[in-house]
């Protein structure tokens, strides 16, 4: 019997598996320490009594009529925070898309003036977009809140601005991803570049356009509670001022209100998807 | 209808639409704006955007790495391996783990364990552990079972069946969730500081109190780059992959 027909009692894999997490800790031991990871703060007595006091608050639920209007009042606004802006967005993303989409461009049908020019100038209105979108909108939420004051207003430009940027560069992709023939042909055979787009490039594109802007909406209407914890009015805002009072069972209450409000938009842009299918 | 709703919008918000587009307002817009050029590129400044971009990497890495962990752990009963019961109350934790935003949760952590990046990093291990835990249920769930069965039928212990039956079947799907929970992690890692827990987000914030604007343009410089670095490795790494 040669040695190698006992089979190995130990998996001979061990070492190399071993030897790889072995690896991943110490590139990540530097980590645990840039984080001041200390979980012993989490049973830090001091913070246990401030945290143990606030979460003891959480219920019973806030209830009172005074307080149940506000959430209704902030809510509310939460969903116009996201309808202005996603209004606003619309405003920014047509006319931009339209610029950048290739399809739509006279100069690229023959050789003649104007066909570098057209390149030319598709790439500042590229960068424009990309600037938009790639600065996440809580920042934005930052900078508008400082630039026109605390509240919702703040909020729609964040909106308006980012998802503006992303429109822009999903509908000049849906543009150019449909059939593009008809646009070209109605080009070709003389018609100005608006009738093109109406008759040849729309029809084409608009049901994947309105369903990806209800889709939009919806993490509009995320987007919009979130911002409201750096000012920007709606839902976010007064928890996050319920939050600094360390009044839990309002914080509580406005979560539930915050999910079920997710729910909704949820369900609302499902709903609206299908009637457009 | 959606007209009214628009229209609805913007008369319940009062907001002046004139207002905010006057002429006045715009020179008052792009006298702030100019305020944040030119960006503050003193070496003194361009190490500290350093350090506050290691430790978004490093908040990101060991919340995902936490959230991996507790993910599988909880995955485990989520599976419906420990019985009907477990997987039903560890689903709900999950769920509820989920549905609560990042920032929600980091808003909470600065009241647990105080200011600072530990606090960023718990936020984003508490929502991430419910995002990839409800991942690896359903992995496990869909995983063949035919390999375990035939170990513990050969008489195999069930831990040894567990790690040696199923986790080939399914390691590389975890790795590649958790991969990619960690590039929407560093995303936001770099945001979750407005609140306080640390990283670039919490620099911004800082410096646009103080009205800092040329710093804070630094920092908003070092985040769209950190975001574009993950995304071209991300993208490159697909592709590597995919070949």
């Amino acid at each position: 019997m040669t040695p190698q027909a006992t089979p190995p009692a130990r998996d001979p894999a061990a070492l190399p598996r071993f030897a790889l997490t072995a690896v991943i800790v110490l590139l990540l031991w530097p980590g645990f320490k840039l984080v001041e990871f200390d979980p012993g703060m989490l049973f830090d007595p001091r913070n246990r009594e401030t945290m143990g006091k606030f979460l003891g608050t959480f219920f019973p639920l806030a209830l009172s009529a005074d307080f149940l209007r506000l959430v209704v009042k902030s809510t509310l606004e939460t969903l116009t925070i996201a309808t202005a802006g996603m209004t606003v967005a619309l405003v920014i993303a047509a006319p931009l898309s339209l610029l950048v989409t290739r399809s739509l461009s006279v100069s690229r049908i023959g050789p003649g003036a104007g066909r570098w020019t057209g390149r030319v100038l598709r790439v500042p209105v590229r960068l424009v977009l990309m600037l938009l979108r790639s600065v996440p909108e809580i920042v934005w939420a930052l900078l508008f809140v400082r630039a026109v004051g605390l509240g919702p207003a703040a909020g729609v430009l964040a909106i308006g601005i980012t998802y503006g940027g992303m429109l822009g560069k999903v509908y000049a992709e849906i543009f150019e991803s449909g059939d593009t023939r008809p646009t070209v042909a109605l080009l070709e055979s003389g018609s100005g570049r608006i009738a093109a787009f109406v008759y040849g490039m729309l029809p084409v594109a608009l049901p994947e356009l309105v369903s990806y802007t209800v889709y939009r909406w919806e993490c509009a209407v995320r987007a919009s509670v979130i911002m409201g914890f750096v000012g920007a009015g709606g839902l976010g805002m007064q928890i996050e001022l319920s939050m600094r009072m360390l009044s839990g069972g309002e914080v509580s209450t406005m979560l539930i209100i915050f999910l079920l409000l997710v729910m909704l938009a949820d369900g609302i842009s499902v709903g609206l998807r299908k009637v457009i299918d | 209808m959606l007209l009214a709703a628009v229209v609805g919008s913007f008369a319940f918000l009062a907001l002046d639409v004139g207002q905010l587009f006057s002429a006045e307002s715009a020179v008052q817009m792009w006298k702030y704006c100019g305020q944040f050029f030119p960006p503050d590129l003193s070496h003194a400044y361009l190490v500290q955007a350093w350090r506050g971009t290691l430790e978004t990497i490093a908040i990101s890495a060991i919340g995902t790495l936490l959230a991996a962990v507790c993910g599988m752990l909880l995955a485990l009963p989520g599976s419906g391996r420990c019985g009907l019961a477990a997987r039903w109350v560890a689903r709900l934790v999950l769920n509820f783990l989920r549905a609560i935003p990042e920032l929600v949760w980091a808003a909470l952590m600065v009241f647990a364990v105080g200011l600072g990046p530990f606090a960023g990093t718990l936020a984003l291990a508490l929502h991430t552990t419910g995002v990839i835990g409800r991942l690896f249920a359903e992995t496990l769930e869909n995983a063949p079972p035919e390999s375990a069965r035939a170990l513990e039928l050969a008489g195999a212990p069930a831990v040894t069946a567990f790690l040696y039956g199923t986790m080939p079947n399914v390691v590389a799907q975890f790795v590649a969730y958790t991969l990619y929970r960690w590039e929407i992690n560093i995303r936001m890692a770099a945001i979750l500081g407005v609140v306080g827990a640390g990283g670039l987000g919490q620099m911004l914030y800082m410096s646009l109190s103080l009205f800092q604007q040329p710093q804070a343009m630094t920092i908003i410089m070092a985040m769209l780059v950190l975001v574009a670095i993950v995304d071209g490795a991300s993208a490159g790494l697909r592709r590597w992959m995919e070949k």
